[in-house]
């Protein structure tokens, strides 16, 4: 059975599996998603892929609780914006916690999950969502 | 020489008590708990599945080995639960974790051993210098049917090693199997939950492999158990692998720390892996390891590992596999149900 929509679907892959964006090396701006042009310097801006080392900060979020077909298994869920430790902000899944236990402030990273399948039959979409970052032992910060 | 250039793992956050399944059944929650082994068990959440897992123990693997994905030329996933029948999940892990698409991949199947097949064939593509490094993982998301024996242990989680020359924190001395025709457990394409043997699985099956291949690995290393300070083998159960131990006169202590199965349960293509791991966790440069895994139909593969200087440098930078254990919430047996999708909505 043929389906629709694959092609852009493999286009956005290496974008939605890590969070890549771009740098602009003129005055040292990170953003997400990548921009065409650095909107701070314009002509004299030189951007160049940067792949975020996924660490952050909730910024603000909110509880879903009437969720849409597809994400019924997982609700209630928390969508957040986090804020990257480089700098730019992006719209996410918090999973791997409670929903009551997230908080602004909350320090998070990067997870690797299920966004969303088409069908018993369909594709199955992977992508970034993120985590309260967890105890590492032996490592000096946490 | 060939060996671990690096490792990681992975378990998913959410656990059942043996007790909570065996009150749904209306069996004795205590006696089956202290009659499996098995306490308590890990489950996906419902946006996990082999992929998701596998990508998390790889990007764990590559970012304590210190290694960059690029040179990464091989890439096996073990399990018996692939999200797709047609469509590798290595092309996916490969794909998440960065390597380069100058590689070869394919995904395997042995029951709870294909991981294990992975690292034995990551070896030979290293050895015979085709690849640099090579990924091997050993990853399920393991189903019982409800009611069946095997929901108590079918559990979810998984290991990844990336096999190389270059400084490797573990050496791989020596690698051994049985294979044979044992039919103790099968799953049909299209069925949702496998079947067993019950009895079977035992006897002729687990303990007759585990021990051959034991008994191998010894005589082909010219070795004995007092040459070993850990000893690992494929925990179907709690039980398993301590009666195995038994009988190779394994003391107690020497196999104590490999059996995470008490607190994750069967994590099937993950089990020996996830094992191996703990002890690599807690091991001392010098350390010699002996690893026995077991895959229903039916075979065994054998390693002896030392534990090399180099590893001390690596620690501290992703989670362990207690780290893990302890990062955990208990889930009531409906919630369960409906992350294994056997409510259909
Ligand atoms: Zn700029």
């Amino acid at each position: 059975m043929a389906e629709h929509g694959v092609a852009q679907i493999w286009r956005k892959i290496p974008s939605m599996y890590n969070v890549i964006g771009n740098h602009c090396t003129t005055c040292d701006t990170f953003y997400f998603p990548p921009r065409p042009v650095c909107p701070k310097c314009r002509r004299k801006g030189h951007l160049e892929d940067h792949k975020f080392k996924g660490l952050g900060i909730v910024h603000t979020f909110s509880i879903v609780r009437q969720a849409p077909d597809d994400f019924k298994t997982q609700a209630p869920y928390v969508v957040a914006q986090v804020q990257l430790d480089e700098g730019p902000r992006l719209t996410t899944q918090i999973v791997n916690c409670e929903v009551t236990d997230v908080y602004i402030g909350m320090r998070v990273r990067v997870c690797f999950r299920k966004i969303t399948e088409f069908g018993h039959a369909g594709l199955i979409l992977y992508g970034f969502k993120f985590e309260p970052t967890m105890k590492v032992t032996g490592h000096p910060d946490r | 020489m060939v060996g671990i250039v690096g490792y990681g793992v992975y378990i998913p956050r959410y656990r059942i008590k043996t007790t909570d399944i065996a009150d749904v059944w209306g069996e004795n929650g205590e006696a089956v708990a202290q009659g499996l082994g098995v306490f308590e068990k890990s489950l996906p959440g419902p946006d996990e599945d082999v992929a998701t897992i596998a990508t998390e123990a790889a990007r764990n693997a590559v970012k304590f080995g210190k290694v960059d994905a690029k040179h990464i030329g091989a890439v096996y996933v073990g399990s018996e639960s692939h999200p797709y029948a047609v469509k590798p999940t290595g092309t996916i892990v490969a794909s998440a974790i960065g390597c380069s698409t100058e590689l070869t991949c394919a995904d395997l199947e042995f029951a709870c051993k294909a991981g294990t097949a992975g690292i034995q064939t990551c070896m030979g593509l290293v050895q015979s210098k085709m690849v640099k490094i090579g990924l091997a993982i050993g990853a399920d998301t393991a189903q019982g049917r409800p009611g069946d024996a095997l929901e108590y242990s079918a559990a979810a989680g998984g290991a990844a090693y990336l096999i190389g020359e270059e400084n490797p924190v573990a050496t791989i001395e020596r690698t051994v199997s049985v294979t044979s025709d044992t039919p103790d457990f099968w799953r049909r394409e299209g069925e949702d939950f496998p079947s067993h043997g019950a009895r079977f699985t035992g006897e002729p099956a687990y303990f007759r492999h585990v021990e051959d291949c034991a008994k191998l690995l010894f005589r082909t290393t010219g070795t004995s158990v007092d040459d070993f300070d850990y000893f690992v083998f494929h925990m179907p159960n709690g039980k398993f692998p301590v009666a195995v131990g038994k009988q190779l006169d394994v003391p107690a202590e020497k196999l104590e720390d490999s059996l995470v199965v008490r607190q994750i349960g069967n994590t099937y293509s993950g089990s020996a892996m996830i094992g191996l791991a703990r002890v690599l966790d807690v091991s001392k440069p010098g350390d010699r390891i002996f690893v026995i895994s077991y895959g229903s139909g039916a075979g065994s593969d054998g390693f002896t590992i030392r534990v090399e200087d180099e590893i001390l440098g690596h620690r501290g930078e992703v989670p362990t596999v207690d780290d893990y254990i302890q990062r955990k919430v208990y889930v009531s047996y409906a919630i369960y149900a409906k992350y294994k999708h056997t409510i259909n909505m």
